[in-house]
C-alpha cells in the first residue's frame, strides 16, 4: 500500500553537480514564501517573525539560514529551510492578521542553484545568460537582481559565502541546468571581470 | 608572379610551416599569414569568379572590404562559404576551396557570360526574365537558381559541431578600433577613470601605422604599439581584445561586438564565436579608412589592388604581389606603395598620377628615387589574361582613352582617395558631411547618434573622423576618448609629425571622358559586377534615388555593404544626374559591418536550448511510459501513452475508453493556478470574468470566461473561492502568465485604488484529475479526505491530507464523468501520481494524454480555448449567454460586445455537426454556401473548430460556427475537405454525449 | 534596443527585461460610453514624431508597469514615472521643455 512517508518530496533536480569553469549544483528543496504587502505595513510583522531586517530596494537580508528579498514594492520573497516554510506561512498569515497582505508557501514553484567558484568566474557565467548589469558595483552581495537567463525569468545574488545563488522557476530547471552548466564549460573562459582576490 | 620575398613580413613567423589545402592542392604559409598572403606567396593571383560574369578575380585588398577573395573554408560539418580570404587567419590543416565557378577556376563554363555582358546590363533580371511566362519554370529560374548566389550552402546534413554563445557586458566606454587612433582614446578615456573596452577586429594591433611608416612619440609606430598595449593591459579599468569586430551599434549605447574565437584554431574545445552584447554610455569609432578603387577599363583583372593593400602585403605578410608594379593614383598616399615596393627591391614601372601638377614631399622623394612618374596621366585601359594583368595603356587623364603608351606589368596598385568608415557611425543615426577637400562623407559632429540623456553617443576618431594624418588622428582621438570618458584630455596628445601632401583631386571614372567601350569595362563594385555604364543606365532610365539605382544595379549589395563601392558609385550616379554628390547622399549603412554568423547570434539557443521547455512533476514518469508529447505553450503535455506496438489513434481510443468506463488519469499540472486576494478581490474579480463571480460560496467553484476589452474570448477556467476574500482562479495552459500579466495591468494601472493582492501559483501545484466512474473508489482507497457525494459534490472543493500528502481536491469535470482534480505540492507530485496507480490498479488505471481529453470535452460540447475561440469570437458567438452576466454593471469586454458588429445576428453561432456518413470533418473545414465572391472563390457559411472521431459514439462529431447555426438545428450542409471534395454534416446540439449531465453528478 | 530605468527599483533595464503597453494614460470607456467615446478609446492611439508618453512592464524584474516620456526620433527619454497617475507629472513636463529650449 502506497506510504507518503516513503516518497518525500522530491525537488525538479535531485543531487545535480557540475565542475568547470565553476561548480553549479541543484540546491535541493529550499522553502521559499511569496509576501505581498506594503512594506509599511508587513515590514514590521514579518521582520519579527522571522528575525530578519527588511530588505532596502533591490536587497537581500540574511542570517545565515534565512534570508528576506526585496521582490517588488510591495512583494518580499522569505528563504528559509524547506520543512518549516508551511509552519512560518502560516505564522506570518497569522502575525498579517487585519492587514491587507497575502502570504503564500511557493517552495515547490521554484528551482534553486548554488555556483561556487572565483568571483570573477561566477559574473562571467551571469553575464553569458543575462543582460543585467552584474559588474561589482552592480550587483554588490546584499544585492538581488531579478531579470532573464537566456529565454526564462530567474533571479540571482551573491550570498555571505561568496557564492552565486539563481533561482527560477521549477518547470525551466533542467533548462536553467543547461544553460549554467553550458556557459560554465571550460574552454569558454572570457577573462572579462578581474581576479580581485588577493 | 606573386611570391614570398626572403626578409620582412612583420606579422609572420618565418620558422613554423603551416599546411593548408587550396582546391586540392597541398600548400604552405607561415604563422601569421592570411588566406590571401599565403596564396599569394605560392603563386596564386586567381582567387574566385565573379558573380556575374563569373570573370576571373584575384584579391583586391587587404581586409574587411574584400570584394572577390571569397572562399569555402573547412569541409563537413565545419564547412562555411563567403569567407574572406584577406581576414581568414591561415592555420596549420585548413581547407579552403574557391567558389563561384563550374567546372573549375581555371575554366569555368560561366564565363561565356563575359563576352554577353552587353546585354546584361543593370536590372538584366528584371528586363530579361519577364516573358514567355512559360519559360519561368524550365528556362529562367534553373539559369538565375545556377548562376546567382555566392558559395554553396554546407550541406543539409551537416551540423555545425561548434558552440556559441552570448557575453552580456556593461562599460562605461566602448572603442571599436585598435590602430593609433583607438589605442590613444583608450588612454586618454582611461585616464578619466572610465572603464573602457577596446576591441579590435584583426588579431593585431595598431592598424595601418606600422606599414605607412608613422613615427609615434619619437619612436617607430610598432614600438610605441607595443608600449601603449602593455601600458593599457596593465589598467585595471581597460579591457583589450582582438579578434573582436564591432557589428553594429544601436539605440541608448546597445552595442553588438563579434568574437572570432576559433575560427583560427577550430577543435580546441573553445566556443567558435562569442557575440558580445555591450552597453556602453559612451562609443568611440576608430574604424579607420578604406582606400578607393579607381574605375578603369579592366581593372577587374587580377593584380590589380589597392595601393594600400599591395604594401599591408609586402611589409605585414613579406609577400610581393607582383615583379612589376604601376601605381595608379589621385593622392599622395600612394607614393607610399611606390617607396614600400622598392624599399622591398621590387620594380615600380610607374606612378601614374591623374593630378596635372602631381604631388608633394612624397612625390619628390619617389621621383628623387629614380622611379618613373606621370602627372596629368591616366590608365586607358588595362590588359591581361585570366590569370592576371599585363599591361596598361597610358593616356591624358582629361582625354577620352586614347592610348599613347603602353606599361608592361604584373600588378596595379591603384587608390583614388579614402572614405572613411561611417558605417557604425550611421548604424544609430549620425549624420554625415562631405569634405570637399578629402572627397569624402565624414561623420557630422553636430548630429551624433543621441543617447537617452540627448547627449551625442558616439565619437568618430582619427580616420574614420576624415582625419587621415597621423598627428591630427591622434590629436582627435585623444580629446574624444577623454570625453567619452566624462572628462577633459590631461597631458598631450602622442605626437607624430604633421601631415605633408599635396592635396588630393577627385577621380571617379579615368580617363576623365572615358568612351562608353571603356566605360562598360570600368568596374565599380567587382562583387556584383556592376560597371560604370551601369549606373549610367540606370540614372538614365530614371532610378534616381541613390537607393533605388542601389537595388536596380546591386551596386553595394551582399557583403560590400558600401565599403569599396559606394562613393565611386555615388560619384557616377551624381555625374549622370548632373547634381553635387551631397545631394545625391548615400544609401543606408546596416549593421552587421562584416557578416556574421548565424551561430553566434544563436548562441545558446540551439538543440536542446533552442527554447525552453517547461517540465511538469511528473514528466519524466511520461517520458518513461510511452508518451508521445505535444507542445503547449512552453510545456511539453503527453499527447497520449502508446503501449507496446500501438498506433497513437489506437493509444486514444484505449485511454478515451477506460477513462469513460472504468478510470483515467491526467496531468493537469500545467494548468493556471492564480491567488486573488484583499478586501476587493470579488469586486475584481467581477470585473475579470463575464458572470458574477462575487457571489461564489466559499468551498465552491464556478467556470467562468475571460474577455479582453475589445470583447473577445481569451481564458476560461474554473474559479475556487478559498475564503472570504480570497480567490483561487484557474486558467488555461498556454494562459497562466498571460492571464496573471493581464490582472497586474489593471490593478496597477486602472484600479490602483482597489486593495487586491494576486500571486501565480501554476508552479506550486502538481494537480491529477481523476476520471471515471471508479474515481471516488480510488480516492477513497488513498483515504484521509472524505470525497462522498454528500461531503464534496459537483462544483465544490476541499482540503485535506490524501494518502499522506497534503492536498486540495476540487470536484470538477471536463470530460463529463465523476471527476476530481487532485492538487499537491509539485514536490509530491510524482508521488500522488505513483499513489495514484498504485491504488488504481484494481480498477485499471489509464493515463491519459491531451487528445483523449479534447475528444471527451468535445463529446461533452464544451469549448477549448485556442479552438472554438481564434482572438475574433465572443462568447455570444459560441452560445454561452448563461455566463454573461445581465446584473453586472460592468465587466471587462461588456461595452465592446455592444458593438453593433458585435450584436449582429448574422455572427456565425456554435453548432455541433455530425457527418451524415459518420465520417470525420477535416479540422478547419468551410462550411460551403451558394455562389461566389467577388475573387471568384465559393461563398461560405461556416468553419469546422473542432473534430475528432468519437470512439464513445463511434463516429465523427464535429464543432463548427455556422451562420444562424442554432435556429438550423437537422439541416445538413456541405464542408469542404481534401482533394476538393465536400463532405455532408448535420447540424445538431454541440452535446453529443450525456446531455443531462447524469454521469458526472454520481 | 532601448534602456529604461524603472521608477520603482532603480534598476536600468535593458528592452528585452521590459514589455511595451504602448500609449499611457489612455482613459478607459465603460459600458455607458458612446459609440464615438468607445472607439477612440479601442483604437485610436498617438504616435508622434517626438515626445511619445508610453507605458512598459518591468516585467522581467521587479513587475511594476511605469510611464516612460521618450522621443520617438531622438530616443530621448525624458523620464520615467509611476503608472499610477492620469497625466504627466510636472518635472517630466519640465524636463521636456527644457530639451527642447536647449
Amino acid at each position: 500500500m502506497f506510504d507518503a512517508t516513503s516518497h518525500p518530496a522530491r525537488p525538479a533536480l535531485e543531487g545535480a553537480t557540475f565542475d568547470g569553469l565553476v561548480r553549479v549544483e541543484a540546491a535541493g528543496l529550499t522553502g521559499m514564501i511569496t509576501l505581498r504587502g506594503d512594506v509599511d505595513a508587513i515590514g514590521m510583522p514579518v521582520a519579527d517573525v522571522t528575525g530578519l531586517d527588511v530588505p532596502d530596494t533591490l536587497g537581500i537580508t540574511g542570517d545565515g539560514v534565512r534570508a528576506l528579498a526585496w521582490m517588488s514594492p510591495d512583494e518580499m520573497m522569505l528563504f528559509c529551510d524547506y520543512a518549516e516554510a508551511e509552519e512560518l506561512a502560516a505564522s506570518l498569515a497569522g502575525s498579517l492578521e487585519g492587514e491587507h497582505a497575502l502570504v503564500v508557501n511557493v517552495s515547490d514553484a521554484r528551482a534553486a542553484f548554488r555556483l561556487s567558484g572565483p568571483e570573477h568566474r561566477l559574473r562571467e557565467v551571469l553575464a553569458k545568460l543575462t543582460p543585467a548589469d552584474v559588474r561589482p558595483e552592480a550587483l554588490p552581495p546584499g544585492m538581488i537582481r531579478r531579470s532573464r537567463l537566456a529565454q526564462v525569468a530567474g533571479a540571482f545574488w551573491l550570498d555571505d559565502a561568496g557564492d552565486l545563488r539563481v533561482i527560477c522557476f521549477r518547470s525551466v530547471a533542467d533548462y536553467v541546468w543547461a544553460l549554467l552548466t553550458g556557459a560554465a564549460r571550460p574552454g569558454s573562459e572570457v577573462d572579462h571581470f578581474r581576479d580581485v582576490r588577493m | 608572379m606573386s611570391k614570398r620575398l626572403s626578409t620582412g613580413g612583420r606579422l609572420i613567423d618565418r620558422d613554423t610551416s603551416l599546411r593548408f589545402t587550396f582546391n586540392g592542392t597541398h600548400l604552405r604559409g607561415h604563422q601569421g599569414d592570411t588566406l590571401a598572403s599565403a596564396l599569394m606567396a605560392n603563386g596564386r593571383t586567381l582567387m574566385g569568379r565573379s558573380f556575374k560574369y563569373h570573370r576571373p578575380r584575384g584579391v583586391v585588398t587587404s581586409g574587411a572590404e574584400e570584394p572577390n577573395a571569397l572562399f569555402g573554408l573547412g569541409k563537413g560539418d565545419r564547412f562555411e562559404p563567403n569567407q574572406r580570404a584577406t581576414t581568414a587567419e591561415l592555420f596549420d590543416g585548413a581547407t579552403t576551396e574557391t567558389q563561384n565557378h563550374w567546372p573549375s577556376l581555371e575554366t569555368d563554363v560561366g564565363a561565356v557570360n563575359a563576352s554577353l555582358s552587353r546585354f546584361l546590363p543593370a536590372g538584366f533580371y528584371y528586363k530579361t526574365f519577364l516573358w514567355p511566362r512559360s519559360f519561368w519554370k524550365h528556362v529562367y529560374e534553373p539559369f538565375i537558381r545556377r548562376s546567382a548566389g555566392l558559395g554553396k550552402a554546407p550541406d543539409k546534413d551537416a551540423r555545425d559541431p561548434d558552440d556559441y554563445e552570448h557575453f552580456h557586458i556593461h562599460t562605461d566606454v566602448l572603442i571599436v578600433g585598435g590602430g593609433v587612433a583607438g589605442l590613444a582614446a583608450a588612454k586618454s578615456a582611461s585616464a578619466t577613470g572610465a572603464e573602457v573596452l577596446l576591441v579590435e577586429q584583426t588579431s593585431h594591433w595598431g592598424g595601418r601605422a606600422p606599414v605607412d611608416g608613422a613615427e609615434i612619440d619619437g619612436m617607430p609606430a610598432d614600438a610605441w604599439i607595443e608600449k601603449t598595449v602593455a601600458e593599457l593591459e596593465a589598467m585595471e579599468n581597460v579591457r583589450l581584445r582582438t579578434r573582436v569586430m564591432g557589428s553594429g551599434i544601436y539605440d541608448h549605447g546597445y552595442a553588438l561586438a563579434y568574437e572570432r574565437i576559433a575560427d583560427h584554431a577550430p577543435e580546441g574545445g573553445r566556443p567558435r564565436h562569442r557575440l558580445w552584447r555591450i552597453r556602453a554610455r559612451r562609443i568611440v569609432t576608430a574604424t579607420g579608412a578604406i582606400e578607393r578603387p579607381i574605375a578603369f577599363a579592366g581593372n577587374d583583372l587580377p593584380g590589380i589592388m589597392l595601393a594600400s593593400a599591395v604594401r599591408d602585403y609586402v611589409v605585414n605578410h613579406a609577400v610581393a604581389p607582383g615583379d612589376r608594379t604601376v601605381v595608379v593614383c589621385n593622392n599622395d598616399d600612394a607614393y607610399r606603395t611606390a617607396l614600400v615596393l622598392d624599399d622591398a627591391g621590387l620594380k615600380v614601372a610607374a606612378v601614374v598620377d591623374a593630378r596635372p601638377q602631381g604631388g608633394g614631399t612624397l612625390a619628390r622623394t619617389v621621383k628623387d628615387r629614380g622611379i618613373r612618374v606621370l602627372q596629368g596621366k591616366a590608365i586607358a585601359k588595362a590588359k591581361g589574361t585570366k590569370t592576371g594583368v599585363t599591361a596598361v595603356g597610358i593616356c591624358e587623364f582629361t582625354g577620352t582613352g586614347d592610348v599613347t603608351e603602353t606599361i608592361a606589368c604584373d600588378c596595379v596598385a591603384m587608390s583614388g582617395g579614402w572614405s572613411p568608415v561611417v558605417h557604425l557611425w550611421s548604424h544609430a543615426g549620425g549624420k554625415l558631411t562631405w569634405d570637399e577637400t578629402e572627397a569624402q562623407f565624414r561623420p557630422d559632429p553636430d548630429r551624433a547618434p543621441r543617447n537617452e540623456d540627448g547627449e551625442a553617443m558616439v565619437h568618430a576618431v582619427g580616420a574614420a573622423n576624415g582625419h587621415f594624418g597621423t598627428a591630427e588622428g591622434l590629436a582627435d582621438a585623444w580629446d574624444a576618448g577623454a570625453r567619452a570618458g566624462g572628462g577633459t584630455a590631461s597631458g598631450a596628445a602622442p605626437a607624430a609629425a604633421a601631415r605633408d601632401e599635396a592635396a588630393m583631386m577627385p577621380v571617379w571614372l579615368m580617363p576623365a571622358n572615358a568612351k562608353i567601350g571603356l566605360r562598360r569595362k570600368a568596374w565599380l563594385d567587382f562583387q556584383n559586377d556592376v560597371k560604370v555604364s551601369d549606373v549610367a543606365l540606370a540614372a538614365q532610365e530614371g532610378f534616381t534615388s541613390v537607393e533605388h539605382t542601389k537595388r536596380y544595379t546591386t551596386l553595394g549589395m551582399a557583403t560590400d555593404q558600401g565599403k569599396l563601392s559606394n562613393i565611386n558609385g555615388l560619384a557616377i550616379l551624381a555625374q549622370a544626374l548632373d547634381q553635387e554628390i551631397p545631394a545625391v547622399g548615400t544609401t543606408t549603412f546596416r549593421p552587421p559591418y562584416t557578416p556574421i554568423s548565424l551561430a553566434a547570434i544563436a548562441g545558446e539557443a540551439r538543440g536542446d536550448l533552442f527554447q525552453p521547455v517547461r517540465r511538469t512533476p511528473m514528466h519524466q514518469w511520461h517520458e518513461d511510459n510511452g508518451a508521445v508529447f505535444e507542445p503547449v505553450g512552453h510545456w511539453r503535455r503527453p499527447y497520449c501513452f502508446r503501449r507496446d506496438g500501438e498506433r497513437t489513434e489506437e493509444a486514444v481510443r484505449r485511454e478515451i475508453d477506460r477513462t469513460r468506463h472504468g478510470l483515467g488519469m491526467l496531468d493537469a499540472s500545467t494548468l493556471g493556478k492564480i491567488i486573488v486576494k484583499g478586501p476587493d478581490a470579488g469586486r475584481f474579480v467581477d470585473m475579470l470574468y463575464t458572470n458574477m463571480m462575487s457571489s461564489l460560496k466559499v468551498g465552491a467553484c464556478r467556470y467562468g470566461l475571460m474577455c479582453s476589452e475589445n470583447g473577445f474570448l481569451m481564458d476560461d477556467g474554473v474559479v475556487a473561492r478559498l475564503s472570504d476574500d480570497t480567490f483561487l482562479c484557474h486558467t488555461t495552459t498556454g494562459g497562466a502568465e498571460r492571464i496573471h500579466a493581464h490582472m497586474e495591468e489593471w490593478l496597477q494601472t486602472e484600479w490602483w485604488d482597489w486593495q487586491v493582492w494576486t500571486a501565480n501559483v501554476t508552479e506550486q501545484w502538481a494537480q491529477v484529475a481523476v476520471v471515471g466512474p471508479h474515481a471516488r473508489k480510488v480516492l477513497e482507497k488513498l483515504g484521509g479526505i472524505d470525497v462522498s457525494k454528500e461531503a464534496l459534490p459537483f462544483m465544490r472543493w476541499t482540503e485535506g491530507t490524501l494518502a499522506g500528502l497534503p492536498a486540495r481536491i476540487f470536484r470538477i469535470s471536463f470530460s463529463g464523468e465523476l471527476s476530481f482534480e487532485v492538487g499537491v505540492p509539485a514536490n509530491r507530485g510524482r508521488a500522488l501520481w505513483d499513489a495514484l496507480l498504485e491504488a488504481g490498479e484494481e480498477f485499471g488505471i489509464t493515463p491519459y494524454g491531451t487528445e483523449a481529453l479534447h475528444v471527451m470535452r468535445a463529446e461533452k460540447g464544451f469549448i477549448m480555448i485556442g479552438d472554438e475561440t481564434d482572438g475574433t469570437v465572443i462568447p455570444q458567438d459560441l452560445g454561452l449567454h448563461w455566463a454573461i452576466s445581465k446584473k453586472k454593471e460592468d465587466y471587462i469586454g461588456k461595452r465592446a460586445q455592444a458593438r453593433s458588429h458585435m450584436a449582429d445576428p448574422d455572427r456565425w453561432q456554435l453548432v455541433g455537426l455530425e457527418t451524415t456518413d459518420g465520417s470525420v470533418l477535416d479540422d478547419g473545414a468551410y462550411a460551403i454556401a451558394d455562389g461566389t465572391n467577388a475573387n471568384g472563390q465559393r461563398n461560405t457559411q461556416g468553419r469546422v473548430t473542432s473534430t475528432y472521431h468519437s470512439p464513445t459514439l463511434g463516429r465523427g462529431i464535429a464543432m463548427g460556427l455556422v451562420l444562424h447555426g442554432t435556429d438550423r438545428m437537422g439541416e445538413e450542409i456541405d464542408f469542404t475537405a481534401e482533394g476538393g471534395a465536400t463532405r455532408r454534416a448535420r447540424i445538431v446540439s454541440p452535446v453529443f454525449y450525456d446531455p443531462e449531465g447524469e454521469r458526472q453528478n454520481v | 534596443m532601448l534602456i529604461l530605468t524603472c521608477p520603482y527599483c532603480g534598476t536600468a533595464a535593458d528592452e528585452t527585461e521590459l514589455h511595451p503597453g504602448g500609449e499611457a494614460h489612455v482613459v478607459r470607456a465603460g459600458p455607458e460610453a458612446d459609440e464615438d467615446t468607445f472607439e477612440a478609446y479601442l483604437f485610436q492611439r498617438a504616435n508622434p514624431r517626438g515626445v511619445h508618453f508610453e507605458r512598459w512592464r518591468h516585467s522581467h524584474g521587479c513587475g511594476k508597469w511605469f510611464h516612460a516620456a521618450r522621443d520617438t526620433l531622438t530616443m530621448q527619454v525624458h523620464g520615467t514615472y509611476p503608472a499610477q497617475v492620469t497625466e504627466p507629472p510636472q518635472d517630466i513636463l519640465d524636463a521636456i521643455e527644457e530639451a527642447r529650449a536647449r
